[in-house]
């Protein structure tokens, strides 16, 4: 079976994150692949594994990302394309799903995974974009996924509960993190990944034009900071302190 | 001004952050709601209470379970009929999918997870958290129609009008089926951690008790296990008294303590209550992202170094093994329970 796991390069969730003259910087913060993705790697590998299939990595993002890319290589991806062109560069979700629409036809697949949603953005819709442009079932947020001939089945991990659900392929997944740990990078992976070539497509190869931008950032902001020590509450006995505490509480009006 | 506002519901029980998106509909004038499912129409006297002054349902036993494109295809007719200019959904993992398909077929797009949204002449100005809440953006929609989701209780909440009627309104399900679902199986608790005004979380130190002895014949991990399931029956009490929901950190969950729907954090929930109770949660980057929004945070943590107590504004340095059940008891007595 044919594989495609889409992933974004992202700041590293450790980075302090600032607004600089209307513009995010992360300082000297490495660039990573986005946490959420490597589960959505991850799950694609497990269906290699299960369907002795192929899976390729497929990012849009500057030259840089190719990094993110050596990563799901190095953790056990067949191939990585990035998809990369100026034009790209103030991408909305929508705008995102029609180039991975396009780029995932091109490539051609039965099973498309996803992340959860993405570390800088945090949308969490670029995949439901994508299977409706395509055309394909969504399975959202999929603790486990099994392939049946020319069926998937995922168990869906929803705030009420588990909810199994089946579809015909090729399908829309997104992952979380049921789906099991990410594997590390193995040391032949990590060798063949520092080597690969990534091709680079542009809006030209894939056909398209770039998206319209319906949705415009006008600003940004920093939230206010959290203080910085907390109250210690002490007392001789532990029903000493949860007396004090029960009053404190009480008396912020929160209950 | 014309807004449809989606009621995201699971088998009847309304998530409650879908009355704070009436809400905000009413604000810019009209409120459509929408519901579908089986047996829908028992939400609209709600809906009405709550603000609705027209109820469209989809009342049909084929859509006794949420299936995506059905009901975003349902949901993009009605709109193309109504031609509404916005379209509010209150944020669960359900409307992300809706707002996504429905933005493709309407060839608009979605903003998510608001917590501030304006009009703006013909566009509308909303406000929402990115990079883990660390930043907050302001955007600009121009998208006909626009397609919000509301973040959770980052919006008041209408009070409710008892009495208060409307005119409903069925509609045909529309779409394709394209997925079916073959089974379900309830959590052992219902977590709700967005609409959540109070969290009690356990983090791994809710197994740290050596004092207690696990009955005889377990296992190293069987015995951390049945240590947890203590800690977190004292986590529940506490909850339980203060009418709010059970949170985790991943460690706990990792190590099986509890299931991933309670793991608040960067890969678990965002939440935003007004009073957050973390116990043995040291307090890494990856779970304080996930209660920054929280109004007030109380730590109880042995070590004094954690860096919970660094988002804190009450801490104890202790053991929860004994100050939670004497803070439940406490709590108990003040709050006449
Ligand atoms: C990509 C990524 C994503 C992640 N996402 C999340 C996420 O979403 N949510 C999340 O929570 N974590 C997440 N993590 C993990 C995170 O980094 C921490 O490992 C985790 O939060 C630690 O959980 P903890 O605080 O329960 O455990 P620990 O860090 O082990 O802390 C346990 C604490 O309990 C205290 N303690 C022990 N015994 C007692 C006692 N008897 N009484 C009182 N206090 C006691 C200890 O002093 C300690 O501070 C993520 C990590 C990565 C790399
Ligand atoms: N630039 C991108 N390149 C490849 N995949 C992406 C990109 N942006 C988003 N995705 C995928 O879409 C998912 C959801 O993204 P978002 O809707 O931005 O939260 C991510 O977890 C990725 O799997």
């Amino acid at each position: 079976m044919k594989i495609i796991a889409c992933i974004k390069q992202v700041p590293d969730s450790e980075a302090k994150i600032k607004a600089e003259n209307g513009q995010i910087s992360w300082g000297d913060a490495p660039l990573v692949i986005n946490p959420f993705d490597e589960y959505a790697v991850e799950g694609a590998l497990q269906q290699k594994e299960a369907t002795n299939g192929t899976v390729t990595a497929l990012c849009i993002g500057p030259e840089t990302a190719k990094e993110a890319l050596k990563h799901a290589l190095a953790m056990g991806a067949d191939a990585a394309i990035l998809v990369s062109d100026p034009a790209l560069n103030d991408l909305d979700t929508l705008g995102a799903a029609k180039i991975l629409a396009a780029a995932i036809q091109k490539i051609g697949a039965e099973m498309v995974v996803f992340g959860r949603q993405t570390l800088d953005n945090g949308a969490g819709v670029t995949s439901a974009q994508t299977a409706r442009l395509l055309g394909y079932p969504m399975l959202g947020l999929a603790g486990s996924i099994k392939v049946n001939e020319g069926s998937v089945t995922v168990e869906r991990v929803l705030e009420e509960g588990k909810q199994i659900v089946n579809a015909k392929l090729p399908a829309v997944i997104s992952v979380v993190q049921s789906i099991g740990e990410p594997r590390y990078p193995s040391f032949m992976g990590i060798r063949k990944a520092s080597k690969a070539e990534i091709p680079v497509w542009s809006l030209g190869d894939l056909g398209i034009s770039a998206p319209e931008q319906t949705i415009k950032r006008t600003a940004l902001a920093t939230p206010p900071a959290r203080e910085t020590a907390a109250e210690i509450i002490t007392g001789e006995t532990p029903e000493e302190i949860a007396e004090k505490l029960a009053d404190k509480i009480i008396a912020e009006k929160v209950l | 001004m014309k807004t449809l506002v989606y009621i995201d519901h699971f088998k009847g029980a309304v998530q409650p952050s879908s009355w704070e998106a009436l809400g905000v509909a009413k604000k810019f004038g009209a409120a459509i709601a929408v519901a579908f499912g089986e047996n829908a129409s028992e939400i609209a006297k709600s809906a009405f209470e709550h603000g609705a002054d027209e109820i469209y349902i989809a009342d049909d036993a084929a859509l006794k379970d949420y299936l995506p494109e059905q009901y975003a295809s349902t949901l993009s007719a009605l709109a193309t009929t109504l031609n509404p200019s916005l379209i509010l959904f209150p944020t669960t993992a359900r409307t992300r999918e809706l707002a996504a398909m429905c933005a493709v077929d309407l060839n608009s797009n979605v903003m998510t997870d608001l917590t501030g949204l304006e009009a703006n002449g013909d566009s509308f100005t909303a406000t929402r958290p990115i990079y883990e809440s660390k930043l907050f953006e302001e955007i600009n929609g121009t998208g006909k129609p626009v397609i919000a989701t509301l973040r959770g209780r980052a919006f008041p909440k209408p009070n409710a009008e008892a009495g208060k009627t409307g005119t409903m309104h069925k509609v045909a399900l529309a779409g394709e089926v394209k997925s079916t679902v073959e089974g379900y199986s309830a959590s052992e608790s219902a977590v709700n951690l967005a609409d959540a005004g109070v969290i009690v979380s356990g983090g791994r130190g809710v197994s740290n008790n050596p004092a207690l002895t696990p009955p005889a014949g377990l296992d190293e991990k069987g015995a951390e296990l049945w240590r947890a399931q203590q800690g977190f029956a004292l986590v529940t009490e506490l909850a339980k008294v203060l009418g709010g929901a059970i949170g985790a950190s991943r460690a706990a969950v990792d190590s099986g303590y509890i299931p991933y729907s309670h793991q608040v954090g960067q890969t678990g929930k965002v939440v935003a209550p007004d009073l957050y109770i973390a116990n043995g949660i040291s307090g890494a980057i990856q779970h304080l992202v996930g209660v920054r929004n929280a109004k007030i945070i109380v730590a109880i943590n042995k070590d004094a170094d954690a860096p919970i107590f660094k988002v804190a504004r009450y801490g104890v340095v202790g053991d929860l093994f004994q100050i939670l059940p004497a803070l439940t008891a406490a709590f108990k007595k003040k709050l006449g329970k």
